[in-house]
């Protein structure tokens, strides 16, 4: 399976990474030289397998439902680039 | 000289008051102010606050006070959030980020009393085997080969091993996702654990790989790392993976001796393009624990050759999803666009490296709509097998050793043409990772150029301590008292 122009342009944008033309070919190459390596695990039998998320041997614990944290607004945007009030500030999204 | 001395050579000097804290740490300050400069092993150095954590020590140490790290001056990976002391991960993106909250691991290092030399370099995000994606600049191992190249000292805690081994610091900490602990430390000539997953909190560790990120210590001896392993270690309950379980006596397991132990040998770490002379040590060890009453077996893990891949797949994957939360809106970098989308995909393509995008970009694509069995599923899969082949050796032997890395230290710029072949240096370390299973590096011996090489144990889940004897006994043998040439 081999990446074209515009699946690289594509992956980017879900990525969301800003890629300028001319870094596309690059891309291309090298993401193209990696899947070509990690097919091999097309050779490998996992039929009937059960898949591995995580290497912790231990079930989830729950804990009390009950509030932890909280009430400190200066410490949650201390480092925020751009804020108004205890609200983080973006570029308007809505006309 | 102090900064020559052992973890725990200095700790028990401090408790005899053959020197103060303040003097200890004023040492080790002084060396980075020699050396930094050149090695980069430092990205921010704490003076102030390790001067004012010293003082406070001697404070303590006067009182009788016998905490395990008193006044033991360390480097912090700078991946592992620090109150008020800025952590960057190595990336431009979290240039300026202070963090208002201490990590799980130094909240523990510094209950127990050590001190903070300052922030160590790594490569970005941690990832990175030889130190050169870092966005503030490689770190110079302070060992030289013939040829007058600059080396690296592996990667990620590329500056984490540096550190250690040009004495800046009697330890550090370091993480390990795929080697990162371990192969710095060969590179380096020091040793280094990365313990069971679940053994240290990850709360407070910048995420690369969430299932397999995992801290632990380097030191420049077995025991010192387990003396540091001991104060990382522990329950938290603010990470869901964190092991419930009592943190063991790390450096009373150092003096065990291996007699009677069954050492595993796994004939696939083999192959014809090994160096001669990772080969030769690599004997040399499992020689070394036959005369200390070992039996040596040999064993199998046939899916040893898909590691690396499988790690290509639920790395990236992993990376991908935690490094969504770099947008330029609540901390780090911003660049402006035209709109919002604009300004996450201009500030995540500014913020980020060449290989950090690389990585986000194949983790995207693995998890896509579509690709998602073919290669995320399956990758899981595989991973199961890997975990499979470790356990079912481990019914037969008590530990296994394995060269660490498949060469000594390159040099800055080799390997750098093809992603792939850096890559490859993490081909004896990335099984264990998968399996979570804990892996030591410990220095056995110096190739024909001079560079140091080192030798991995893997032990059972949460069996450190097997890990940590064997070690221990590999070392004694090895007496590697070599330093490193460029510290002249």
């Amino acid at each position: 399976m081999s990446l074209d122009p515009a699946t690289v342009r594509r992956i980017a944008k879900l990525a969301r990474l800003h890629v300028e033309d001319g870094d596309v070919p690059r891309l291309q190459g090298e993401l193209n030289g990696i899947l070509g390596w990690i097919e091999q695990l097309n050779e490998v039998d996992v039929e009937g397998i059960a898949p591995l998320a995580g290497a912790a041997a231990m079930a989830m614990r729950l804990r009390e439902d009950t509030v932890t944290d909280g009430g400190i607004p200066e410490l949650v945007l201390a480092n925020a680039p751009d804020r108004a009030g205890n609200f983080y500030a973006v570029p308007k999204v809505v006309e | 000289m102090l900064t020559d001395l052992t973890l725990v050579q200095a700790r028990d000097g401090l408790r005899r008051r053959s020197f103060t804290a303040a003097e200890l740490t004023d040492a080790h300050l002084d060396a980075i102010a020699v050396h930094n400069p050149a090695l980069n092993a430092y990205i921010t150095v704490t003076a102030d606050l390790a001067r004012q954590q010293a003082a406070a020590a001697d404070a303590a140490l006067a009182g009788g006070d016998t905490r395990p790290l008193l006044g033991l001056p360390l480097a912090i990976k700078d991946l592992f959030c620090t109150k008020g002391t800025r952590t960057t991960a190595g990336s431009r993106i979290l240039e300026s980020f202070v963090p208002p909250y201490e990590s799980t691991v130094t909240a523990n290092l510094l209950r127990d009393g050590a001190v903070f030399l300052g922030k160590a370099n790594l490569d970005e995000f941690a990832m990175g085997s030889s130190n050169m994606t870092s966005a503030y600049g490689p770190v110079q191992s302070p060992w030289t080969r013939g040829d007058g190249a600059k080396l690296v000292p592996g990667g990620s805690s590329g500056g984490s091993a540096a550190a250690v081994a040009a004495r800046l610091a009697l330890g550090a900490t370091a993480t390990d996702t795929g080697g990162s602990i371990r192969q710095p430390a060969s590179f380096c000539g020091i040793a280094g654990i990365k313990p069971t997953y679940g053994r240290c909190s990850r709360w407070g560790i910048v995420a690369f790989a969430s299932s397999l990120d995992q801290a632990g210590p380097v030191a420049r001896t077995v025991e010192d790392c387990a003396v540091l392993l001991g104060s990382m270690a522990g329950f938290d309950p603010l990470d869901s993976t964190s092991a419930q379980l009592p943190v063991p006596d790390f450096a009373a397991a150092c003096a065990r001796g291996v007699r009677g132990l069954r050492i595993g040998v796994p004939r696939e770490y083999r192959s014809d393009d090994m160096p001669q002379e990772v080969e030769a040590l690599w004997q040399q060890g499992l020689g070394w624990l036959r005369e200390q009453g070992a039996e040596i077996v040999d064993v199998s893990l046939p899916h040893t050759k898909y590691g690396l891949a499988t790690y290509y797949i639920v790395a990236p994957a992993e990376c991908s999803s935690n490094l969504a939360r770099y947008d330029g809106v609540r901390f780090g970098l911003r660049v402006d666009g035209q709109d919002l989308t604009d300004l996450y995909e201009r500030t995540r393509a500014e913020g980020f490296g060449a290989e950090v995008k690389r990585r986000i970009m194949i983790g995207t694509y693995v998890l896509s709509a579509g690709y998602y069995d073919a290669y995320y599923l399956r990758a899981q899969k595989v991973r199961a097998l890997i975990l499979r082949d470790f356990m079912e050796a481990f019914q037969h032997v008590d530990a296994l050793v394995t060269p660490t890395a498949p060469s000594a230290a390159f040099a800055q710029g080799e390997n750098m043409d093809d992603p792939i072949k850096m890559y490859l240096n993490d081909i004896f370390t990335v099984p264990a990772s998968m399996a979570g299973v804990p892996g030591m590096s410990v220095p056995g011996g110096l190739d024909a150029q001079g560079l140091p090489l080192g030798l991995q144990v893997l032990g059972r889940p949460f069996d450190e301590e097997t890990v940590f004897a064997v070690a221990a006994a590999l070392e004694r043998a090895a007496g590697f008292a070599h330093r490193p040439g460029g510290l002249a």
